[in-house]
Formats: structure tokens, sequence, C-alpha cells
């Protein structure tokens, strides 16, 4: 079952509710009549058709009732929208990036964040936007969606009310990593988030702490929309054993093989046309130059060196 | 083929002797009756050809991983069916062929206006059709931006979009000229006596989509030629790095998209209103409102495609503007079904397949319409849209509505069109396993995408798996009742039992001509005294 884990959720599940019962209503009946006309005036019973007359009465009415009937449902689903204006002065600011694959949660402090960490009860207000095509920003569980359009900025805001881990999605098809366009919102109690908050830019989960902060970025830049960690290919060759492996690439369109040492993975990520890896697509892997500094790529490959 | 001609001396359209043989007295053919079945060959492959696309995407879906099919494979498939499915299937389906077809003859015509000019659209038709397969195999391979080529994504991706965009712009210009025919037809080409309400509501609905063709293709075309500038020239109007905006695309998109919904549908419906009469043996209840509504429908349905873009940001004006037309433009739609079903009320019903497909119809269009409904409430589409309840709903419509409605349509007129009957039987079992695949296949995608399934995924989170099997599920008993309704049509089309003119007893002028009819219709334009569906002691039972 889906959750409902916003302010929102009660209202929205309101109007979807009325619509669906009304419909069900609605169809039900229609449905009744074409099968009981169908029955009672069957040629077999019926075999001379009567002469109905035209009813301007009843035209009237089948078109009034239902203008009734859809006024009431566009109020209530206006009712349960507006929300999205009027953003409550003390709500918390979150900008929130989409990127081909992947999203960006940064907060007021700076703090970059691949998940988006909220307090409980407390209003929210995310600027949505994207850095290069339009992606859609969803959070089921919230019944919040808004796209990610590029050069604009939708703003959109709730209050997360229950505590626990939702799933984002994309709705907006955005290339090959669409489907894997994934993050989550973790909703924590206002202490925990407070020193989530205030805690430095990345947790040192290895020991090594450059290789941590490479992992952080290849979550933060999207590479893992395109490369797993553990084995299996994606839309791209996966980090696990690249590091001095021995792997065919055509250069020029002829083919060759190459030890993937600090310099191949380098020019891949900053040139990736250079050498195009036998058996996956061309023009996919985007370029990363301008993007990562030469010191974030030395973490990203001492990050790829750990994965054995 | 044999016809049987020999009841009123007349030559049949399909007489090979007088006809000329070969497939050059087809292609070459002005008769409207030849070129509304090029139209439904050239459809019906593409056709065939969508549906396994369709299927084969069912099936990936089977176990969540992306195990089957590669992102790339998978995206470029469902742009492909979208793209036959949309552009060459059902925006040209019924007024292209049934239109085509029937128009001229339900109006006592002997041919639409502009002969010439409708064979012509046929070629652009043909041509627009084959690049779209063309563009497939060059450049950059199959396009993967989804059937609505949004931009920026459209600007940057690497596959042909280009030449789909191109093709696209074709099939929307042949659209565009069939409206021009059809609505000058209805001018100028009624039959003496034949005043605006005494046409047939087939004809009224032609005509209202007619409209709705010519003035807002122009806008997709000038939409798509402003992509292929941005792809070749880098003259990119839609780029917010230089001042634009990526939603005046969208706008621009859906002003065309979005009416082009009921160029999909208002023929639809006025296929099924005249299936009704002539099963019930008595007049359509309400013909004016009817007709009426079909004209509110192409009206209010060109002031409501913000109602795709509620989640891409417009002004709040913008939104409940859009919201409110969206609702309005319900009503005109449900006049129509309480109008048909009222028309059954005191009728002689005889259920054949016409009218069995007919219910299908309203029964799987009301559903598609009351999911409109919901995604037209602004608080609940912000939680469906472009989720998988979107595809639920726009199959229930396009699917459940305008093809069931061909179907109807195409075992209404099969007798006319060809002389000889299908069996019955056959056809009501394929409408029964359709039925329950459809609702097997589609229901589950209103539950999924109220839960969060994204549309246009090649994978999907594990909580998704169960709704998907039974939607995979639904797909297996549905493609079996089409290849059982297609092979008891194309059987019957070789070996089917001789016909008399009226099998149905219906009494528009179609069924007062021989079958298939004569090449130029009428011997003698017929003088029409009253209102069409009047059925009585001159309505010959045979
Ligand atoms: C759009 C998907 C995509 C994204 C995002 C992506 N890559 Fe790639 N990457 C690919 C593909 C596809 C290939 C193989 C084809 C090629 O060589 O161009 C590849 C190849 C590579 C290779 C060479 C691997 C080998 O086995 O030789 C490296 C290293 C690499 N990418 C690093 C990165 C890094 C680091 C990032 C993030 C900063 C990244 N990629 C983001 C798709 C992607
Ligand atoms: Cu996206």
């Amino acid at each position: 079952m889906l959750p409902d884990a916003s302010n929102i959720a009660k209202g929205v599940d309101g109007v979807l509710l009325f619509i669906v019962i009304t419909g069900i209503v609605i169809i039900g009946i229609v449905t009744f009549f074409m099968i009981f006309f169908s029955v009672t005036y069957n040629k077999r019973r019926h075999p001379e058709p009567d002469s109905v007359q035209d009813s301007t009465v009843l035209e009237i009415v089948w078109t009034v009732v239902p203008i009734g009937i859809v006024l009431v449902m566009f109020y209530l689903g206006w009712k349960n929208y507006k929300f999205i204006q009027g953003v409550p002065k003390n709500a918390m600011t979150v900008r929130v990036t989409g990127r081909q694959w992947s999203w960006l949660f940064t907060y007021a402090n700076g703090k970059n964040s691949g998940i988006l960490e909220l307090p409980v009860g407390k209003p929210v207000k995310l600027d949505i936007t994207s850095a290069d095509v339009i992606h859609g920003f969803f959070i089921p569980a919230f019944r919040i969606k808004q796209d990610a359009v590029p050069g604009v900025v939708n703003s959109i805001w709730f209050i997360p009310d229950k505590t626990g881990t939702y799933e984002i999605l994309c709705t907006v098809y955005c290339g090959i990593g669409h489907a894997h366009m994934l993050s989550k919102a973790v909703i924590v109690p206002e202490a925990d988030f407070d020193t989530w908050y205030n805690e430095k830019q990345q947790v040192p989960v290895q020991a090594n702490a450059a290789a941590a902060r490479g992992e952080g970025l290849i979550k933060q830049y999207g590479c893992t929309g395109c490369h797993t960690v553990d084995g299996s290919p994606l839309v791209g060759p996966t980090y696990k054993g690249l590091y001095n492996s021995r792997i065919t690439v055509i250069t020029n369109g002829k083919e060759r093989t190459v030890t993937a040492d600090d310099a191949y993975i380098k020019l891949c990520i900053l040139d990736p046309g250079v050498n195009l890896v036998k058996g996956f697509p061309p023009h996919v892997m985007p370029s990363f130059k301008g993007r990562l500094t030469g010191r974030d790529i030395r973490e990203i490959i001492a990050y790829v060196k750990t994965l054995k | 083929m044999e016809h049987n001609t020999k009841d009123t001396g007349s030559v049949s359209y399909l007489d090979k002797t007088a006809n000329g043989r070969g497939i050059l007295a087809w292609i070459l053919s002005t008769d409207h009756k030849r070129i509304g079945l090029l139209y439904a060959m050239v459809m019906f492959s593409f056709f065939a050809v969508a549906v396994s696309i369709g299927f084969t995407m069912r099936l990936a879906l089977i176990e969540p991983g992306h195990k089957i099919l590669s992102a790339r494979t998978y995206d470029a498939l469902f742009t492909i069916h979208g793209v036959i499915m949309i552009f060459i299937f059902i925006i040209p389906s019924i007024p292209a062929f049934l239109g085509n077809f029937f128009l001229p003859i339900l109006i006592g015509a002997k041919d639409v206006a502009f002969p010439r000019l409708n064979l012509l659209s046929w070629y652009i038709f043909v041509i627009g059709a084959v690049l779209a397969v063309v563009s497939l195999f060059t450049g950059g391979g199959p396009i993967d931006t989804g059937w609505t080529f949004y931009v920026p994504y459209s600007i940057q991706t690497g596959t042909n979009v280009t030449l789909a965009a191109f093709s696209v712009f074709l099939i929307g210009f042949s659209s565009m000229l069939t409206g021009i025919n059809f609505i000058t037809t209805i001018h100028r080409y009624r039959a003496p006596g034949m005043k605006w309400f005494r046409m047939p509501l087939f004809a009224w609905s032609l005509y209202a989509t007619g409209w709705v063709q010519i003035l807002a293709t122009p806008v997709i075309a000038i939409t798509l030629l402003l992509i292929i500038a941005g792809r070749m020239f880098g003259i990119y109007l839609f780029d917010p790095a230089s001042g634009g905006d990526p939603l005046l695309y969208q706008h621009l998109f859906w002003m065309y998209s979005h009416p082009a919904v009921y160029i999909m549908i208002l023929p639809a419906m006025g296929v099924v209103t005249e299936i009704i009469p002539t099963f019930s043996k008595k007049p359509i209840f309400g013909y004016t409102a009817i007709a009426m509504s079909s004209l509110a429908i192409a009206f209010f349905g060109s002031l409501v495609w913000g109602h795709h873009m509620f989640t891409s940001g417009m002004s709040q004006t913008a939104k409940w503007l859009f919201s409110l037309l969206t609702f309005i433009v319900a009503v005109p739609s449900g006049v129509k079904v309480f109008n048909w079903v009222a028309s059954l009320y005191g009728g002689s019903i005889e259920l054949e397949p016409p009218l069995l497909f007919t219910f299908a119809f309203i029964f799987l269009f009301s559903i598609g319409g009351f999911t409109g409904l919901i995604q037209g409430a602004l608080a609940v589409d912000v939680q469906v849209h472009d989720t998988y309840f979107i595809v639920g709903h726009l199959h229930y419509v396009m699917f459940g509505g305008t093809a069931f409605a061909l179907f109807a349509g195409i075992h209404y007129w099969f007798p006319k069109m060809f002389g000889k009957m299908y069996n019955k039987n056959v056809a009501r079992l394929a409408l029964l396993v359709m039925f329950i695949g459809f609702n097997t296949l589609y229901f589950p995608m209103f539950v999924l995408g109220w839960e969060g399934m994204p549309r246009r995924s090649y994978d999907y989170l594990p909580q998704f798996h169960t709704g998907q099997l039974i939607s995979i599920v639904g797909s297996w008993i549905l493609v079996p009742g089409l290849i059982i309704m297609f092979t008891n049509l194309i059987y019957a089309l070789f070996k089917g039992e001789k016909t008399p003119a009226n099998p149905w007893g219906g009494v528009t002028l179609e069924w007062k001509i021989s079958s298939p009819p004569p090449r130029e219709n009428f011997e003698e334009i017929p003088v029409i005294t009253s209102r069409p569906y009047v059925f009585g002691a001159e309505a010959e039972h045979e």
C-alpha cells in the first residue's frame, strides 16, 4: 500500500475517492441500463420498436447535472492543490537539481547530498530545477510531483509528517538512465536531522579518505546511474575490477587493448569520445570536462581502486 | 474475388474488369472507397508492428532488474510504439479509412470534393510512414524521445529525431488535407434536400474533426520544424540559456496534440452513433444534442491543452483555468453516452457483433473518461501525472475508445464494403477475449500509477512486480483476441458468405445501394426528405 506521509496526502486521497465513487456510480448506471435495455427490448421479446420522442427536458437534465458534478470535482481538486501557494515563513528551503541521472539536494548551509534528508513535522520548500534536460521530481508517498526544468525554478512546499524512508523517482523521460534516476527521502526526528545537517560533508566510511570522497562524488555526479560497483554492467561497464584490468577499446575505429590505469580513466572521464569500450554504445557517456576537478578525478580513481 | 453486383446492375468499385487489374488500378485510383482501403492497408500493417512492439515491451517487464531488454532498446521501442500508434494508426484510422469510404455515401455524393487531393494525401501519408521507418535505420538510429519529442532532450539526444519529426510533420500535413477535403465535401456535396440537420451523425463528427485537423495541425507542424531547425542549424528557440523556454515547446506541442485526442475520438463517437439506431431499429435519441456536442467538444477541446502541463510549471491562474475547462469538456462526452443508452430504450434490439463492440466501446470509453476527470483534478493529477496511470488512461481512451469503435465500424460496414459476411460467433468470441484481455492489461496500470510507477521505464522497483505481472498476463489474452478478430475478417474477405445489400436493416443511404457499392456510389443522386434514422414501413428488411 502507498503510505500517506505528508500533510497533503489525505486531501489528495479524498478527492480521488470522491471522483472514483462518482465514476463507479455513473458507469454502473450506464452499464446497467445498457444491459437492462438489451434484455427488455431484445428483438425476440420486443419485435416492434416503440416510437420515442426526443426530450429537451432530459437533455437539459443530463447536461446540467453533470456540470454540477464536475464543478464539485474541479473545486475539490483546486482546493486541495492551492497549498502550493503561500509557503509558510518558517519553511526550510532545499534546492533540488535533477541531472542525467541523479538528484542533488543542496541545503541552506551549502551541504550537498544525494538523498533528501528532512526533519519530521517541519515545512519544507523545494526549489526544483534541472542541469540538463527536463526531469520529473516525484515522491509518491507525499503526493508531490514537480518537473525539473532547465533555466526555471519551480517551487513546492509540504510537511513530511511521518518518519521513514520514501522513494524518489523521476517521471519525465530523460534518457537512458531514466528508470534508475532514483533517490530516497529520509524523514527523521528533528534532533537527528540537526546532527546530520551539521556534520561534515562526507562520512569517512572507508579508511582511505580520498576513496570515501570519490564514492560520494560518483553518486553526486550521477555516475552510478550508468556504472555499478558490484560487477554487473548497466548502461556502461562496472567499476568493479576495472582498475589495472586489460580492456578492449575502439580508438579511431580500430580495436586495441589498453590497461585501465590512472591516465586511461582520467581520459575516459574528460574525453569519453577517444576510447570507446567495446560492446557499449557510443555518445552515451557524457564528458565531465569542466565539471570535475583534477582532485575530484583522483579521488574517484582512488575509490575505483578499492573495488576489487 | 467474385463480387455480387447483380442486384442493381451497376459495377462494383472492386470489379476488376471495369476498374482495371493490378496494383496500379489501386494506387492510382481516385475513388474514395479505394483510397479508404489503401489507408486501411497501411494503417493495419503498422498496427500489427506496433502491437508486437507493445507485446514485447510488456514481456520485457516480467521481472524487475532490467534483464531482458537494454535501456536503449526499450526506450526506442516505446517511442516507436507511440509514434506508430498515435500518428500512423489512431489519428488517421477512422477518418481516413471509414470516413473516406463512407462520408460521400452517407451524404449522397459520388466522391469527396477533391478526389485527386485525396489520393495525394494518401501518398503524403505513405511517404511519412516510410520515412518514419527509414529513420530507424539511419542517422543515430531509432529515436528514444517518446512520441512527445520533449525538448531539450529531443535536441540533445544522438538518435535520429530529425527524420522522425519530419515524418510526423508529413503525416500531419496529410491529415490536414483530408480535413480540408471532408469539410468542403460536406459543405458542397450533400444530396439535394440533405439539410445540415438531416445529415447522419457520422458526417457531423467528421465535420467537427475536420475543423480541428485544419486549425490545430499547423501548430504541430511548425513546432516540429522548430525542433528540426534546432538540431540541424542550431536555431534553437527553446533554449533557456539564450532566453528561450522549454515549456513553450510543451505549450505548442499540446496545443495540437490535445485537440488531436479529439481528432481520434470524435469520429469514433460518430461511428457508434450510426450503429446504435440500426440495431435498435429506432432513430437516435437526441440527434441535435449529439450533433451539437461534437462541436462543443471540438471547441472546448481546443482550449484544454494545459492539462498536460500541471506539473511543468505554469501560473496558478493557468492551472485552475485549464483544470476547469477540462472538466467542462467532459460534459458533452457524457451527453453523448446518455443519449446512446437512451436510444436503446423502447427499441427492438439485435445483439449483433457491431452493437456488442459498441457496448464495449461505451464501457471502456467511460472508464477512460472518468480517469481523465481524475487527472483533471489538480490535486490528484500531481500524483498520477507521467505515471502508469496516464498510460492506462490513454489506452482506455484510444484503444478502448477509438480502436474499439473502429472495430465496431468495421464489423458494421464490412458486408457493405465487401459484400460478404464474417462469422458472427467468432466475432463475438474475439470481442469477449479482447475485452477480458484489455481490462487485465490496462486496469492494473491505474493502481501501479497511483502507487508511483513512472511511465517510460525499462526497469522498476520490486513493489510494482505484481501489478506488472497481471498486466503482462493481460497482453497474453488481448493479443490472441486481436488475432482471432483479424483472422475472422480476413477469412471472410476471401471466403465469406455473400450477403444482401442491407443485412442489418439499416436506413442510412449506404444501405440503399448494392454491396459492394457501385463505382459512382449512386446511379441517381437520392433526394432527401427527412432526418436520418427513420425506421418504419418503408425501411426494407431483408
Ligand atoms: C549516461 C551514462 C553514463 C554516465 C552518467 C557516466 N558514464 Fe562512464 N561510461 C558510460 C558508457 C556507456 C561507457 C562505455 C562506453 C565508452 O567508453 O564511452 C562509459 C565508460 C566509462 C569509463 C571507462 C570504463 C571502462 O571499463 O573502460 C569510465 C572510467 C567512466 N565511464 C567513468 C565515469 C564517471 C567517473 C562518471 C561520473 C562522473 C561516468 N562515467 C558517468 C556511460 C556513462
Ligand atoms: Cu529524469
